[in-house]
This record gives structure tokens, sequence and C-alpha cells, in this order.
């Protein structure tokens, strides 16, 4: 398929601008302006439309179909969380207006939204306060990570170090790293949880943290993991909680329960936002009481008479991560789907999830190596070694799904399974779709030991086949200049 | 349940097949640590939770008329805008990481990229970044990796509300931020050449700044360029269908917000940062990026690549932490910048320029009303010097529904008459001069 730019048409016009008769023209200086126009594309508004419907139909989302991402929690998301980001309400409200004198009163419904999602968040995860702004899980673990820093800051101490397992996201050592620490990986035991003498032995006065994900991603629940914050807290260590696998939590255990002073929710993952293709998220970060004086500026509160105003007087704070008060438009998709759900409504997403999962598990252990054989929690990781020996590897199983109609788990991550599918079905998906996709993987597992190169050769079925990546490094092609 | 599937019955057939009780799927759990339930509020119908949040939008103001810009501008979005992007191939889908079902996202990127590098006339963008601010933290953190030095020039003019993320976000790397005081509404010259030495990695400029000002940037470009540093400059992407572009001004990493390319204001984001750079630097550069290629039987196709930088793979020693982009509103942007086309750009940047041309012409009719800055250009924003404070003069046109402008003293002391006025295609003849008139009746 062409890319858009080839497909224009010398003076074709799209959407016109409005003019206005009887504005004098700006008379800048011409050393001021551009010599020639930006070469965009010249369509109409249907060949615009056309071209992008037809990418469209190039992709694959949770509205097509199964999309079991391990790690990714790729649930259904609500239309009625959409339409509600699209009030003009909201969508029309500038960032800037409560910094007008008197300008909170302009945008009280926004702060009322940013306030109910701040208490809610604080009772699901066991927090004292949170922080919205984080743009994504990835921008929270860094906010996190400075908080970490600020904390010892104050306290004088000299802290060098984040412990991080082996079967982290890469996100967490790269957070940890971009906010000044060095980065000590702690291996996993036996059982697929993280090795807590391994942790005794690399703890010392250096240490300033631990980064966690328990569930981990293995969706394994780590029974130590009061154990390890006790030792982390015994160095003065702080126990950071990567909340990218809270969904099967919901309702059943909290992370300050567990001893975590610092929290990220993806709230793409566990509070139904779209993945959007990669983009918009958002990654609030809740603490305990001791460092909500670290929190970003600047927080809402709630004045005695019930209205509400942002607080920018905060000495303590690690100061602006942000531009304003985070991605409100996916706090807002969050706030509206928390109240859909309800108290009993997130027990609900936390036993199916962890229903569905442990369902696929115990339907396809007779099929692929199962790692780690116990109860798993949102995701389950199988490992396709026993396929592998027939030369057929977890990518080749991932391009047979496609063939089949579904998206394929995440393969090769964690890094601590060799061949490592990790899937994880969501609560939104029924027993009819995980019977289906059971069926399909199943049928790729016997085809894998009779006749592999079924299997190698996928996928048949998409608009191209599987792509040169060297190539693609290699010989970089990242733009079409004209 | 509201969108949960599986039938209670279904459960239990499904509990009974695995041989297990719900109450054993979280047997893992130590007793200790098991919470008694959640206090919140029991679930809503979605005809309840519609209703709370149109009675909660009703309680933002948003039918003022406005002048309020900043970085943040309500520029008019085609109704194809959000139509093509509501497709939910795009918005259910997550990061490509299975191109063959993901060529749809994947060439989109592409064109975003190659759209970004025709708009700053640059060689290579990324596939986004959060917004404007992070986007130009994260070109700080390039330009220090790039060169190996600690020290970074930022000129005052700047936006303030990027400058403090970058403070934050730089204050225990050991890094020297200097902020260069600006003259007479642009970054002063002279300043620039005594602070810069041997050590500066970047000098940092925008424009148009946050004044509103308007800049020719390549003698720095130069300056930068003769002490072995990088000129980065941030930029507001509609300005660029008319002003000189930071390509053409010699600029290493460019950067800026892409909101005003088709994303409403939503109360401060999500936004989309966009960062464009110099072919030798793209090793260098955080976040995915997308390239061309082709399959086996020699169709061309769309990979993410140069994965080789990022956190996934190398870890604590990625470029950036950054692990998706801001991929919807970079889809927002492509389809906003394909709608307008080549020539719709120009004549949006004229318009938005000739409007706020007549806005303040109009303004200084009013006595006692100066610009801030008279010999400096400005492309649609620019700054009124009132008699009075500009507080004042907010707090009362928001009660005849204008929002005047911003106020220049939360971020610039001493500026307590400086009123900031932005004007964009939304703003008709008729409202600035309804605006001007409550102006004046204001003082």
């Amino acid at each position: 398929m062409k890319v858009i730019f080839e497909k224009s048409v010398p003076g074709r016009r799209g959407v016109r601008p409005v003019r206005q008769e009887g504005c004098p023209p700006p008379g800048i200086q011409p050393r001021l302006l551009r010599d020639r126009p930006a070469e965009l594309p010249q369509l109409s508004e249907l060949d615009v439309v056309r071209h992008f419907t037809e990418l469209s139909r190039r992709n694959f989302g949770v509205d097509n179909g199964f999309y079991p991402l391990g790690s990714c929690t790729m649930k259904y998301n609500p239309k009625m969380t959409e339409q509600v980001a699209g009030y003009a309400g909201f969508s029309s409200l500038h960032p800037l207006l409560p910094q007008l004198p008197r300008g909170e009163m302009l945008g009280q419904g926004a702060l009322a939204v940013l306030y109910e999602m701040d208490l809610a968040l604080r009772e699901i995860c066991g927090m004292a306060a949170f922080t919205l702004q984080p743009l994504a899980g990835a921008h929270g673990e860094l906010t996190g990570a400075m908080i970490i820093a600020a904390y010892h800051k104050d306290r004088a101490n000299r802290k060098t170090t984040i412990l991080i397992p082996d079967s982290a996201h890469g996100t967490n050592p790269a957070s940890a790293a971009i906010a000044g620490y060095q980065v000590q990986v702690i291996p996993s035991d036996a059982n697929g949880h993280m090795d807590v003498e391994a942790l005794r032995a690399a703890l010392n006065d250096r240490v300033a943290g631990l980064m966690l994900t328990n569930p981990n991603t293995l969706g394994l629940f780590d029974p130590h993991v009061k154990q390890i914050s006790d030792l982390v807290h015994g160095v003065d260590g702080l126990m950071y909680y990567d909340g990218a696998n809270l969904n099967p939590m919901l309702g059943y255990c909290r992370p300050g329960d567990m001893g975590f002073d610092i929290v990220h929710v993806n709230l793409h993952k566990t509070f139904a936002t779209p993945h959007g293709g990669g983009g918009p998220g958002a990654g609030p970060v809740g603490v305990c009481e001791k460092l909500v004086k670290y929190l970003p500026i600047s927080l809402v509160g709630e004045r005695p008479d019930g209205s509400y105003f942002l607080d920018y007087d905060r000495p303590h704070s690690i100061g602006y991560i942000a531009p304003f008060y985070g991605n409100f438009g996916i706090l807002l998709r969050a706030y509206a789907y928390i109240l859909a759900l309800g108290r009993e409504g997130l027990l609900r997403v936390a036993q199916n999830a962890t229903l569905n999962a442990n369902y696929v598990m115990e339907k396809l252990k007779p099929y692929y190596d199962l790692p780690f054989g116990r109860i798993c929690k949102h995701e389950c990781v199988f490992s396709a070694r026993r396929q592998a020996e027939h030369g057929v590897g977890a990518l080749d199983i991932a391009k047979a799904l496609i063939d089949r109609g579904f998206h394929p788990p995440t393969v090769y991550f964690p890094l601590t399974v060799p061949e490592a599918m990790m899937i994880e079905p969501t609560e939104t998906e029924s027993k009819e779709t995980l019977d289906a996709f059971i069926a399909a993987m199943i049928e790729i597992a016997e085809l894998a030991e009779t006749e592999p190169q079924k299997i190698t050769r996928c996928p048949t079925t998409t608009v191209v086949g599987r792509l040169d990546e060297t190539r693609a490094a290699r010989h970089p092609d990242l733009s079409s200049l004209q | 349940m509201p969108y949960i599937a599986n039938t209670p019955e279904q459960q239990e057939e499904m509990l009974r097949q695995i041989g297990r009780s719900m109450e054993e799927l979280f047997s893992d759990i130590p007793p200790d640590q098991r919470s008694s339930g959640l206090d919140i509020p029991p679930g809503r119908t979605e005809q309840e939770v519609r209703d709370r949040l149109t009675r909660l939008a009703a309680r933002n103001k948003i039918d003022l008329i406005g002048f309020l810009g900043g970085g943040f501008y309500d520029h008019f979005i085609p109704a194809a805008v959000p139509a093509i992007v509501s497709r939910s191939e795009f918005y259910t889908a997550y990061t490509p990481y299975q191109p063959e079902i993901s060529q749809g996202v994947l060439q989109a990127i592409y064109e975003y990229q190659s759209a970004i590098c025709r708009l700053t006339e640059m060689e290579v963008a990324n596939a986004s970044l959060y917004d404007g601010g992070t986007a130009l933290y994260e070109a700080v953190m390039m330009a220090l990796r790039i060169t190996g030095r600690s020290r970074v020039i930022v000129d005052d003019t700047v936006s303030p509300i990027y400058r403090t993320m970058i403070r934050t976000y730089t204050s225990n790397l050991g890094i020297e931020l200097e902020e260069t005081p600006s003259r007479d509404g642009l970054p002063d010259r002279e300043k620039l050449r005594e602070h810069i030495n041997d050590r500066t990695a970047a000098v940092v400029v925008q424009n148009p700044n946050f004044f509103g000002c308007l800049d020719e940037f390549s003698d720095l470009a130069a300056l930068a360029h003769r002490h072995g540093a990088l000129l980065i400059v941030s930029c507001y992407p509609i300005s660029l269908g008319l002003v000189k572009t930071p390509g053409a001004m010699g600029a290493d990493i460019v950067v800026g917000e892409g909101q005003s390319l088709g994303i409403p204001l939503c109360f401060g984001g999500p936004y989309l940062g966009f960062m464009a750079t110099r072919q030798p630097y793209v090793r260098k550069m955080p976040g995915r990026i997308v390239g061309r290629t082709v399959d086996g039987q020699g169709r061309q196709g769309f990979v993410l690549t140069l994965q080789a930088r990022e956190q996934h793979i190398r870890r604590e020693k990625a470029t950036s932490n950054i692990c998706t982009n801001e991929g919807l509103c970079a889809l927002t942007a492509l389809v906003y910048l394909s709608l307008l086309g080549k020539q719709g750009l120009v004549e949006l940047a004229k318009t938005c320029a000739e409007k706020a041309s007549y806005a303040g012409g109009r303004l200084l009719e009013i006595r006692g009303v100066r610009m801030r800055f008279p010999q400096r250009y400005f492309f649609n924003e620019f700054v009124l010097e009132l008699p009075v404070a500009a507080d004042r003069v907010i707090r009362r046109l928001l009660e005849q529904a204008f929002a005047a402008g911003f106020p220049l003293v939360r971020y610039y002391p001493g500026m307590e008459n400086s009123l900031l006025v932005a004007v964009t295609e939304k703003r008709t003849k008729e409202e600035i001069n309804l605006f001007a008139h409550a102006l004046e009746m204001s003082l």
C-alpha cells in the first residue's frame, strides 16, 4: 500500500481553513518566514478517509478479536468511556484556566474528577495519596524513583542502588537508571519468585529501594513479599510496586497492605482505557504517608465549602513532572469505568481475570511446557521448548495464531523463561473465546510435531509476511522525504 | 456484571473443569495480606455514569471567548479527524509487536514521522513522546549523551512550564542547568556568548517563544556548533505553515507540543511530544521508531526498528525509559495534517497571524495599552502591557465570559502588567472587537 505522500495530487484540497476578510497582513519580516511550504499531502477529504480506513483494516485491535498479549491486559474498552471523554465540558477545557485569578472555579467539574479519582485509587491500592500526573506507566516509575531520591536526600542517606528482580519489565531498570541510580539485579529462585537469600546478600546501606511487580511477570503471586518488604525497610530502603499486574488483585490484596511505599497504576491496563496503538496511557503514582510531601506539584485539594483547589504550595515536592494535571482524558475514562464497576464489579474483574488465566493454563498444560505449575493470577507463562525441538519456536506459534484469527501472546518475555509465551486472557473474554483459542493452540502443538513446516511458514493470511527486520535496522528508511 | 462475559454458570463450569474453587484461586495470597473488600460505592449503570459525568462536565466553564494560549491552543478540529481516529482497529490495539497484523498503526507512524520531518525540515523523527515538555527534557538528555558533556543553557523565553519540568528531571543528575535572561523578548546573544563554553552540551531556545516573539536562530546554531554544542529548538507546529523552520536554521534537535494538530485541549492531556533530529544522531534518539522494509516476497511493510536503543532490550543502558509513544495522538496529528494538506496549513497559519495582527492593532487603540515588545514580530500571540495589573483585568473580563489571556507575572516576576494574548482562527473579528471593547471598559 502506498504511503499517503505518494497519493498526493497537486492542487487537490481537503479541509479548508476559515478565512477572514478585512484583516491586515501580518507584515512579518521575510527572514523570519519559511521559504517554501511543507510538502504535506494534497488530497480530498475522501482520499484521506479512504487511506486511513484502509490502514485500519490492516490492524488488529481488541474489538477485532482475542488479544491475550501477556502483561498488557488487553481487556475490552467500554464505548461509554470514550463517549464521556468526548463531552465538550471536558475536552474543550483549557489547562491554564485554573491558573488564572479565581480560575479554579471555572473547572470545578474537572477538579472533582481528579479529586475523586485520587480517593478511589487510594482505596484500591491502600496508599495515603496519589499524583495523577504521570503520563504513562514508565513515567510513573521515573516519578517514583525521583520520590525515592528525594526521601533519601532529606534523610541524608547515601544511597546508590536500586534492586530489581531478573523477571522485571525493562522499564524498571531504565527508570531507575534515568533517575540516577545504579541497578542491581536479583535472581529468581526455582519457584519463579525472587530469591530471598540473594536479596539478603544484596542488601546494604547503599540500597535505596526495590522495584517489584506482584504478581510477577510469570503471573505468580510472591508469598514472601511481606518478608521482602521487611528486609528492604531494614536498611531504610523503599518498596516500589510496579502496578502493571494489578488487575487480578482488585479487592483481594492492596499494595499498601503488602508493605509497599510507592505504587504506580497503569490505568490503560487495570481500568480499561484504550491502548491507542501504543499510548496515550496514564501512570498515577500513590505513596504512603511519609512520602506524601514529595509528590509532584500540584495536587487537588478540597476546601471546607466543598469546592476544589490546586495546591501549589508544596516545598518538599520533587517539582513538576508534567505540564499540567496528567493525561486528563485517560483519567476521565478510568474514573467512568470505576464508577460503572463499583466495589462488586472490581472484585469480579479480579476473579474472572484469574479464572480465565487458570482455565487456559490447565487446558494447555498437556501440550506445552509449563515451567511453573502453581495457581497463576492474571496470566500464565508457557515455554515452547518442546515444540522448538521440532524447529517450531514461540515466534512461529505466534504467527500460526495470527492465521487462526487471534492476536498472539507476548513472546520471549519474561527473559527468565526460554521460548516464553505469556498469555493474559483478561476478565472480559468469554469461555467460548477461550475454548476456541485453546483449540487453536492444541492444533498448533500437534502440527508442530507432525508437519512443522505448516507452522514455520505462517502467517499466510496477512497483508504482508514476516518482515526483514535486519534490513530495517541496517539500512534505516525512517521517513518519506520529498 | 458490566463488561464481564462469563455467566455464573459458565464460571462454575470452568472451575469444575480445572478442579478448583474461586477461593482456591486466591489461596496463594497469605491471609494477613487479604483485603476485606473495597470501600467504594456500588456499581452504576451506563446511564447513571453518563448522567453523573454530564453534570460534572457542566461545572466546567467552556463557553468563554478564549484568548488563552501559552503553548496550548484552541484550534478548530475538522469532523473527519475524530471520525478516523475513533476507528477501534486503531484505538483498541497496542504497540505493534506483531507487524503482520499491525501494518495500519506502523504505516501511520511512518507517515507521521515523515510529516514531522517535512514540517520541521529535519531528517528523522521518532514515533512521538508524551508531551512537549517531556520531549524537551528528552532532547536535553539526548544532547548530553551525544556530546558527553554536562552543561545546558536554557533561555528564559523557553516555556517556563517546560523549564520547571527540566529542572525537576535533572536535579539529581549532576547536570549544570543555566537559564539565561532574555532581552527585549528575545534570547540575549551577548549573554549566550558569555555563557557558552566547551563544556556546554546544548543551547535550548523556542520559536515562537513564550512571549510569542519570532526569532531566527541561524547565528545561535553557528555559535553552538563552534563550541561543539547542539542547538535544541522547541516549536509550535501550526506556526510552521508560515514561519522559518528549525531545520533551515541549523537546529540539531527539534521538539514541540503537537496538541495544536487536531488534539483537543482536554484540560492538559493527552497531548503529543514530537521530536526530530539529524541522521547522525538517530541512534541516540529516545522512543520508538518505525522503519520501512520488505517481506520475503518483496512486499513493502513497516516494523519497529533500531530497538537496540530501547529499554526492553537495553534495560538500564537504554537511551530513555519510555516504553510506548502517544500512538493515537500521533495518528491524530497525521490525519489533521493530511486533511489540511500543503495549501491548507499555509492558509491556516496565515489566518492565525492575520487575526492576531488585527487583534493587536485593535487593542493598541486603547489608551494606556501598548505592546511589551513593540520592535518584535509575532505569529499569533503577543504580550500586551496594560496600565494596571493583568490579574485585575483578567478577573474582570472573566465575569464577562472572556478568557483574556495569561498573566505573565505568574512565571516572570516584575511583569505584573503583562498579559499574554493568543488568537487562533476560531476567534472572529466580531469577537475581537467585543474583547477590545470589554478590555477598554475594564481599565
